[in-house]
């Protein structure tokens, strides 16, 4: 890539820094340069958070038709999956399945909840009172 | 306040990626003021591609376009001679700890974490990815001073933070993963040499005769394969967000991403300086087509998930550009394996 091609193109990174690209100079060597950033690369992104939204909405929908509990909520919100719950709580997956059953969750004592509730970052009331 | 120390005069470097630039800026700060952040990347055979067979990441491919996450690190400093420490460890307070002693010792640390909780960085940015790699260097009052290699400045997290970042959960999980040089000696610009062949040997043989038809360039042809299927087997919606996670692996910081094609091209070209040999820029050129046609390859993904490409042609061609690809840098690691280097 020669150096007047790096594109500059304003997204997420752009109050958190700009990135380092090796770019070729007038002289065909390689040097560093900054880059704001590349709309092919905000577009995957962007797309890739649509479809984060997406999975937490029907999560939040789940919930309020009463087919999931609020585990299965924030495991979505936090962008987890099963395995990460599990490694976060420390339950097996077998369980952690289990609880996101609405019933079963309903009979989780107070000390397995604040397991949950500390891998979401959330309060152990946000966790038992969420409606959706 | 009898814990505030802060290393004098260390150095923050920005690098493209974070491990080259932990392993750059603390072989800097230990003397070795030559190291950039190709040299890194080359003596470590840090390029590579692998899609990880039955393995999902964030719901799509897990492709990586980069060596193992460590690797780099560890490969470089032995080539150098120069002797690693590293420890992980069993609760966040021994490493806490450990990490107090080596600040109140002035020793800047390298510290493999996890971006999900990584507070400093952009929420777009934070999904649960744990290699990211980052350099503590100080401590005042209860927050820790840090260089992140992607950022243009320093930054700093506190205690409770940093511990979470070390501690994260999932694949690559860091453990409190914590790592430096111990012992630098004298490096002579033989040894340079010496490493910068064993590096383009090493990577000579991870991309040319890996086993397996997933990693290494037919891990690139594998991946092809897979693409003319995803329209039909997978539906326009989701081949667009693995197609889009392809480009993210490939650019993205924050994933591991980085242009590493450049990055070796730029490897090479001062390969050549230190081994007087311009056959190498020759070949660079081929990584800097190579890495031209990576990009142009994700312009074409990106037209599937903006919605304006729907046809299993397009599939198709994007299939082909990567079998392109690969014979490019087949041919490329070939010639790097004929040039007999060091002999």
């Amino acid at each position: 890539m020669k150096k007047e091609d790096l594109p500059q193109d304003p997204g997420a990174l752009d109050n958190f820094t700009r990135e380092v690209c090796y770019v070729k100079n007038k002289d065909g060597k390689y040097e560093t340069a900054l880059s704001r950033g590349w709309d092919v690369k905000k577009d995957a992104l962007d797309n890739a958070w649509v479809e984060v939204n997406g999975r937490i909405e029907e999560a939040r929908q789940a919930v309020i038709n009463g087919e999931k509990s609020p585990v299965y909520y924030f495991m979505e919100l936090r962008l987890m999956d099963i395995p990460l719950l599990s490694g976060y709580t420390g339950f097996l997956g077998f369980f952690v399945k289990r609880h996101f059953k609405p019933s079963v969750f309903k009979g989780l004592s107070d000390r397995k909840l604040s397991k949950y509730a500390a891998a979401f970052d959330i309060t152990l009331d946000e966790l038992k009172n969420f409606k959706g | 306040m009898p814990y505030d120390s802060q290393i004098e005069e260390f150095h923050h470097v920005q690098t493209a990626h974070c491990e080259n630039g932990v392993t750059t800026a603390l072989l800097r700060h230990n003397g070795l003021d030559f190291m950039t952040e190709p040299l890194a990347f080359g003596m470590g055979s840090g390029l590579f591609y692998i899609q990880i067979p039955f393995l999902t990441v964030n719901n799509g491919p897990a492709i990586s376009f980069r060596t193992m996450p460590g690797a780099i690190f560890k490969r470089t400093c032995k080539s150098l001679g120069v002797e690693v420490k590293s420890k992980r460890f069993g609760s966040p307070e021994s490493a806490q700890d450990f990490l107090d002693k080596k600040i109140r010792e002035h020793v800047p640390v390298g510290c493999q974490v996890g971006v999900f909780h990584l507070t400093y960085f952009p929420k777009e940015y934070r999904f649960h990815f744990n290699a990211h790699n980052i350099i503590v260097y100080g401590k005042e009052e209860s927050r820790y001073l840090l260089s992140d290699p992607t950022m243009e400045d320093v930054t700093f997290l506190s205690a409770e933070d940093l511990s979470k970042v070390r501690f994260a959960k999932g694949t690559f999980a860091p453990k409190g993963h914590i790592y430096y040089p111990e012992k630098v000696g004298v490096v002579t610009d033989d040894m340079i040499r010496k490493g910068i062949v064993k590096g383009i040997r090493r990577n000579v043989r991870d991309m040319l005769h890996i086993p397996g038809s997933f990693a290494g360039v037919d891990g690139i042809r594998h991946t092809a394969n897979h693409i003319r299927k995803w329209r039909d087997k997978l539906g326009i919606k989701k081949a667009g967000l693995y197609l889009g996670q392809i480009v993210r692996m490939q650019e993205e910081i924050g994933t591991g991403g980085g242009g590493f094609r450049f990055l070796y091209a730029a490897f090479l070209e001062q390969a050549a300086t230190y081994l007087q040999d311009d056959r190498l820029i020759g070949i660079s050129e081929d990584f800097t087509k190579s890495g031209d046609m990576w990009r142009a390859s994700a312009i074409k993904m990106a037209g599937v998930y903006k919605g304006r490409l729907t046809e299993q042609s397009s599939f198709e061609d994007i299939a082909d550009r990567l079998v392109e690809i690969r014979s490019v840098e087949k041919e490329a690691f070939q010639k790097l394996s004929k040039l007999n280097l060091g002999k």
